[in-house]
């Protein structure tokens, strides 16, 4: 059974390290319903990726924690703040990757960045320094050498990089990212991933992320929810959710020459008796346990099927 | 307080930097080259001719100074702030802590500017093409002139800002503007002297701001004998002030509310919209 709502999860945090708790969240437009009940926490420093097929509702959900949209029920609660009524002092502890591709397209990339920090500069703390220093953000994303470039001039990986360092540049306590990876090479991809564990790690930022590139979202999730149709559907780190869904491990050998398929619930136990029934003549062993992908394929259909079973009724 | 001063200061330099960018674009350049070619031009053809003994074109000089003053309050505005909703600048300055402050602070600064630069393009050339400027201009014309240019932008700037902000992009907000633009310069008295048209379209341009500019600018560079020439043969300071001030503040009035639902509008997948319909039909 999947834990559909981590209710207990979400309880056990202690009040001070919650960063997003969110309870019951509605949206919907006329009779168009886009989020309906969804329940999340994100404790401090931990990185929670939001999966789900286009029209979910993670947009919507993350830019009602941004403050950016209204909701129409429930309660959202960002850093101590309902993000309706947030201020421009709350403002200054959040950072945003939008999703945005061209604003700024002549400015230099040095003079982008340096002018949004001193924006950040009147809510600095002894315990958090505002705003970071744009030298090392820009080395940090790797974009040292194009400092000097007009923003337009910037490949688009690189140019998402950028957005990655204007977010960062306020040394946020919350992080959100929508689909911060689109267009990005192996390589820079792989970077970014060590910015956000470094962020996470060091600097104690919590990190929401969207993405459709679930090898990324198992790279780099503490936890992971997936949204389907307007609700969480699976919450919980890659492996528990993988050994929560089917459960079932690929196992695939070679038996005269043949090419053989087994899902098996409990792998170990059907090998042990596999290899006893034939002590000769099986080669090419593999097992493979449910990835990402598996998991997230079978929640996702097995969503969508009652889906269409409840609109038959 | 601090905070605030710290937005206005930072909102004067957003300002310089796009002013500066703006300046140095080429696409900036070539637009001034073309549409104040054509002035130059028109002025040139107009120079030998004289009315009541004044040049033709020390008459239609201040109009286009006038018109240009109203054609940056108004289409400037609203493509500025239709580009600038629809490339996400805004939306960065929404996800900035006084970012929105700032950034109209820079939009103020950088109209302001650029209509100097423009009235400053206009009137250098015309010292030497336009006959009998040199004799009339003076330092406190340039002084008054200060005066038109904050008195006309702020009559027709907040209806740019208006335009901009509900048109769904950046090619329709400059559409939307330069027909209007285009009739209320037709009809006010900027090439072709209104006291030849009919009653009823001089009735109709008197209501615009576009008029009233031109008249304030030829009242500031024309000879006082011109005068004879206007509607009711004088200049009409008071009235022209009166106008563009019952302009400003219904604009100021006015846009404020709607600039706060526009902003309060504009989210990441409008913006994700206006990406997928320019990769889509290239506009």
């Amino acid at each position: 059974m999947l834990c559909i709502l981590d209710v207990e999860g979400i309880d056990s945090m202690t009040k001070d390290q919650k960063v997003v708790e969110v309870k019951n969240l509605q949206m919907s437009y006329g009779d168009n319903v886009v989020l309906d009940g969804v329940n999340l926490a994100i404790r401090k420093g931990e990185i929670l990726v939001l999966l789900g097929p286009n029209g979910a509702g993670k947009t919507t959900t993350i830019e009602v924690l941004e403050g950016f949209r209204g909701r129409s029920g429930g309660s959202v609660n960002v850093l101590g703040v309902d993000p309706d009524e947030g201020n421009e002092e709350w403002r200054s502890r959040i950072g945003v990757v939008l999703q945005s591709w061209r604003d700024h397209a002549k400015w230099n990339v040095s003079t982008i960045l340096n002018h949004l920090g001193k924006y950040y500069l009147p809510y600095s703390t002894p315990e958090r320094k505002r705003p970071l220093d744009s030298d090392e953000l820009l080395n940090k994303v790797g974009l040292s050498a194009h400092a000097n470039k007009k923003v337009n001039e910037l490949s688009g990986g690189q140019r998402r990089r950028l957005d990655v360092a204007i977010g960062l540049i306020g040394n946020p306590e919350i992080l959100f990212l929508d689909e911060p990876t689109v267009g990005f090479d192996p390589k820079a991809r792989r970077e970014f991933h060590e910015i956000i564990h470094g962020l996470a790690d060091l600097e104690e930022t919590a990190i929401l992320l969207t993405t459709h590139d679930l090898d990324e979202a198992e790279r780099l999730a503490d936890r992971i929810i997936i949204l389907a149709g307007g609700k969480i559907v699976a919450n919980g780190s890659a492996d528990e959710l993988a050994r929560e869904t089917a459960g079932k491990t690929e196992i695939t050998w070679t038996q005269d020459g043949k090419r053989q398929v087994h899902a098996a619930s409990d792998a170990t136990n059907f090998i042990r008796k596999l290899l006893a029934q034939h002590t000769s003549g099986i080669s090419q062993l593999e097992i493979r346990s449910a990835s990402l992908e598996d998991t997230y394929m079978a929640i996702v259909q097995k969503h969508e099927s009652k889906q269409t079973r409840k609109e038959k009724k | 307080m601090n905070r605030q001063l710290s937005a206005l200061r930072l909102g004067l330099e957003r300002g310089f930097i796009e002013f500066k960018i703006l300046m140095r674009d080429p696409q900036t350049l070539i637009w001034m080259l073309i549409i104040f070619g054509i002035f130059f031009t028109v002025l040139w053809f107009q120079r030998g001719t004289e009315l009541n003994g004044v040049s033709l074109a020390l008459l239609t000089l201040p109009g286009l100074l006038g018109m240009q003053i109203a054609s940056s309050g108004f289409s400037d505005v609203a493509s500025g702030l239709a580009y600038d909703r629809e490339d996400g600048t805004l939306f960065r300055a929404k996800a900035t802590p006084r970012g929105m402050s700032a950034y109209f602070i820079a939009r103020v600064v950088i109209i302001f500017l650029t209509t100097l630069v423009y009235m400053i393009v206009l009137l250098l050339p015309s010292l030497i093409i336009v006959p009998g400027l040199v004799q009339t201009i003076s330092l406190g014309d340039a002084f008054t002139m200060f005066w038109l240019i904050i008195l006309g932008l702020l009559a027709t700037a907040p209806f740019g800002a208006i335009i901009g902000s509900i048109v769904k992009s950046s090619g329709s907000g400059w559409g939307l503007t330069l027909l209007p633009l285009a009739l209320l310069t037709a009809i006010s008295g900027i090439f072709y002297p209104i006291t030849a048209l009919a009653g009823w379209i001089q009735i109709t341009a008197q209501i615009f701001p576009v008029y009233w500019l031109g008249l304030g600018a030829r009242s500031i560079f024309s000879p006082e004998s011109a005068a004879a020439l206007e509607l009711t043969g004088s200049w009409r300071t008071t009235e022209t002030i009166l106008i563009l001030l019952a302009w400003s503040i219904a604009g100021l009035v006015v846009v404020p509310r709607v600039l706060r639902k526009m902003a309060r509008r504009t989210s990441g997948s409008d913006m994700q919209a206006a990406r997928e319909r320019m990769l889509k039909n290239g506009y």
